[in-house]
């Protein structure tokens, strides 16, 4: 019971670091970036690349995929993106989707299409007792590094200037312009920082699942989900978010596994029924 | 009266081409070959390209005064697209034969177009019981997973396993393996106290294999298509089955030679069933490992591609018999009761399923030389596809 709970929130959590790119880019910067999951595989790819190839350290491989992830993010938002903030949403779409398949064939060039598999470190491996359930120690380890990361997030978001400087920005450009906020590199840092949070993700979770050249398209749903059930003005509605569906989806397969696949999926609907803002968001924005 | 000459002259040499064109053509035999190159399912398409390529290399593409010309087109693993490859490969192309097929739901979309054109669909890898019976012309190099899942389940029955979960993935040959095992095993006096199907696409396996453990059975049976071995035998590593005193025992899909070595230490010792493994002890098999290896840049042949090569044996000794006779029935008639010895064994075609009959090894994974293997050390000689011999009683 305790077990199937801990793998609930460690599988939210992971969610939540590979959706919460998706959110800062949706939420604040109004913009819909369906490639967000191809950051993700690129931290997993980092990560796999840096230990089978190289031989590095596991700990080593998530502060590379997220910095390597963040560059090219950079690079990516100032030559691609940029373009596309004031157009409409259905253009960013066709842009992004684009972006994912175009990921997809070069992963798939270069990698090669078959599952890549990351192989923990020692310390990383095995399972732990706790109050009589056994929990595997990655997803302790998963869980808290998680954790610690939206706390930093909420605090970043909400206790500091930039944080402050963001939200005007995104609120109201032509202001925040007026008032000596540099708009356009904030948007460029928020973008980097969102791919390299995917990228952490991507690393993260390459220990869990498997890595091949479509975890993009294969986690754009969860991704979606998140970010619908969870909406996008604040950090804890997706961070609660994706616990409710990390805990719902592993619970609902282990009590009905017939009909486990789907409960994701029903409590997706039940939300944009009954709060089409989203769970966790304030109405009327 | 120039124009007039010139156009003669076109038509002339239009008419000549034509003619050696249509010379050439009955010189030449077609085969188009139909795989997942790209998608999920990549690594059987690329395995099974490489061996057909190996055997044309090896024993020369001209068979009976005919040359063999291979194409291999890329269906992504998606059945509407096999179906129009198909198609365009018979209407277009004029194959006279139809091959690969990596998962169930392609070959049975091409089954109808074998019907209709009367061309022979030799099915390299997709394992699904009914597979044959869907168009007559078709003819299996691969193997069923009944045929590969009822020796685990008995081995499993006589070495003291009586409860077993199984977690399969939950698609036509999942639910085959299924079946036969819990049929087999029950038969044999065992119980099969939990069948857990994960979806196809899935991602986390976590919450089947934890109800599997806390059902504490003597051993958990697993399934998962060709590729999808590792990523759930890392989650299962991670569950300590073998902590808990549970066995785990498999189809040798699970740990593909293809990937074996990537999942760790975790398998060694894992007991598995299939009918062909990299470490083969006959001579067939390792001048055909070697070769599969230098041509391939170092990569293991795995059962897939054990298939391919063999399917393009069966082509190319069904045009032997026939003397170059590309017609369909002849070929698949030719086909009917071949047997020959390939890299996996000796194996046969039934001439009344058109189906594969071939010995299954029991495997246990070893290193050897520092790699890690599915050794044999037991085999259920000549076994026929179980679903369509019980049908016949």
């Amino acid at each position: 019971m305790l077990t199937i709970l801990f793998d609930g929130i460690s599988y939210g959590m992971l969610l939540f670091v590979l959706a919460v790119g998706l959110c800062v880019t949706l939420g604040l910067m109004n913009f819909i970036n369906l490639a967000h999951g191809a950051f993700a595989m690129g931290g997993g790819y980092v990560a796999v690349v840096m230990m089978n190839r190289y031989g590095l350290s596991f700990y080593w491989s998530l502060p590379a995929a997220f910095i390597l992830m963040a560059a090219l993010g950079a690079v990516l938002e100032r030559t691609l993106y940029v373009r596309l903030y004031d157009k409409s949403h259905l253009d960013q779409v066709l842009f992004s989707i684009g972006l994912v398949f175009m990921s997809v064939a070069a992963v798939d060039y270069a990698m090669g299409a078959n599952q890549q598999i990351v192989n923990l470190p020692p310390s990383l491996q095995g399972r732990v007792e706790f109050f009589g359930a056994s929990i595997g120690v990655y997803r302790i380890f998963v869980i808290i590094a998680c954790a610690v990361l939206a706390l930093a997030l909420q605090f970043v978001l909400s206790r500091t200037r930039f944080g402050a400087r963001l939200r005007a920005a995104v609120d109201e450009p032509r202001v925040a312009r007026g008032i000596g906020i540099d708009v356009a590199s904030i948007f460029a840092l928020t973008f980097a920082f969102g791919s390299g949070l995917a990228g952490l993700g991507g690393a993260l979770g390459a220990g869990v699942f498997s890595l091949d050249p479509t975890f993009p398209l294969k986690f754009m749903i969860y991704f979606l989900i998140v970010v619908s059930v969870g909406g996008v003005t604040t950090i804890s509605g997706p961070f609660l978010a994706s616990l409710l569906l990390g805990v719902a989806d592993v619970a609902g397969k282990y009590y009905i596994p017939a009909v486990g696949g789907f409960i994701i999926y029903t409590i997706m609907v039940a939300v944009l029924i009954l709060r089409p803002q989203g769970l966790f968001s304030r109405a009327g924005r | 009266m120039l124009r007039r000459t010139l156009l003669k002259g076109a038509a002339g040499v239009a008419m000549t081409m034509a003619l050696t064109a249509g010379a050439w053509a009955q010189e030449v035999v077609k085969i188009g070959l139909i795989l997942p190159m790209t998608g999920p399912s990549a690594s059987t398409g690329r395995q099974v390209e490489a061996a057909a390529k190996l055997y044309i290399a090896q024993n020369g593409a001209k068979v009976a005064g005919k040359t063999i010309e291979l194409i291999v087109k890329d269906d992504t693993g998606v059945a509407d697209v096999t179906k129009r490859l198909a198609q365009e490969l018979v209407v277009n192309d004029k194959v006279s034969v139809l091959a690969g097929f990596g998962l169930t739901p392609l070959a049975l979309a091409a089954a109808p177009i074998a019907t209709q054109a009367k061309v022979p669909l030799v099915v390299t890898s997709a394992a699904t019981s009914i597979i044959t019976e869907a168009s007559p012309f078709i003819v299996r190099t691969s193997f069923t997973l009944p045929q590969v899942t009822v020796p685990i389940a008995d081995w499993a029955a006589k070495n003291g396993i009586k409860k077993v979960v199984s977690l399969v993935t939950d698609y036509g040959p999942g639910i085959d393996a299924e079946k036969a095992f819990k049929e087999k095993f029950e038969a044999a006096g065992g119980k099969v106290i939990e069948t857990l199907r994960a979806p196809l696409r899935n991602a986390e396996f976590a919450p089947f294999l934890q109800k599997a453990k806390d059902a504490a059975p003597d051993a958990l049976f697993l399934f998962v298509p060709s590729g999808q071995g590792a990523s759930l035998m890392k989650q299962v590593a991670e569950r300590e089955f073998a902590k808990a005193g549970i066995k785990v025992i498999a189809t040798g899909d699970v740990t593909d030679d293809d990937q074996i070595n990537g999942m760790g230490d975790a398998v060694l010792g894992m007991i598995t069933s299939h009918y062909y493994s990299a470490a083969h002890p006959s001579p067939e098999n390792k001048v055909y490992v070697a070769a599969f290896k230098k041509a391939n840049n170092g990569l293991r042949p795995n059962f897939m591609s054990v298939g391919g090569y063999d399917g393009m044996h069966l082509i190319y000794k069904a045009l032997e018999k026939t003397g170059g006779d590309a017609n369909g029935q002849k070929l698949v008639d030719a086909m009917k009761g071949m047997s020959w010895t390939s890299p996996r064994g000796v194996i046969s075609i039934d001439p009344e399923t058109r189906d594969i009959v071939q010995d299954v090894y029991i495997r246990k994974v070893e290193k050897v030389d520092g790699e890690l293997y599915n050794v044999e050390f037991a085999s259920v000689p000549k076994v026929v596809d179980p679903v369509k011999a019980a049908r016949k009683k």
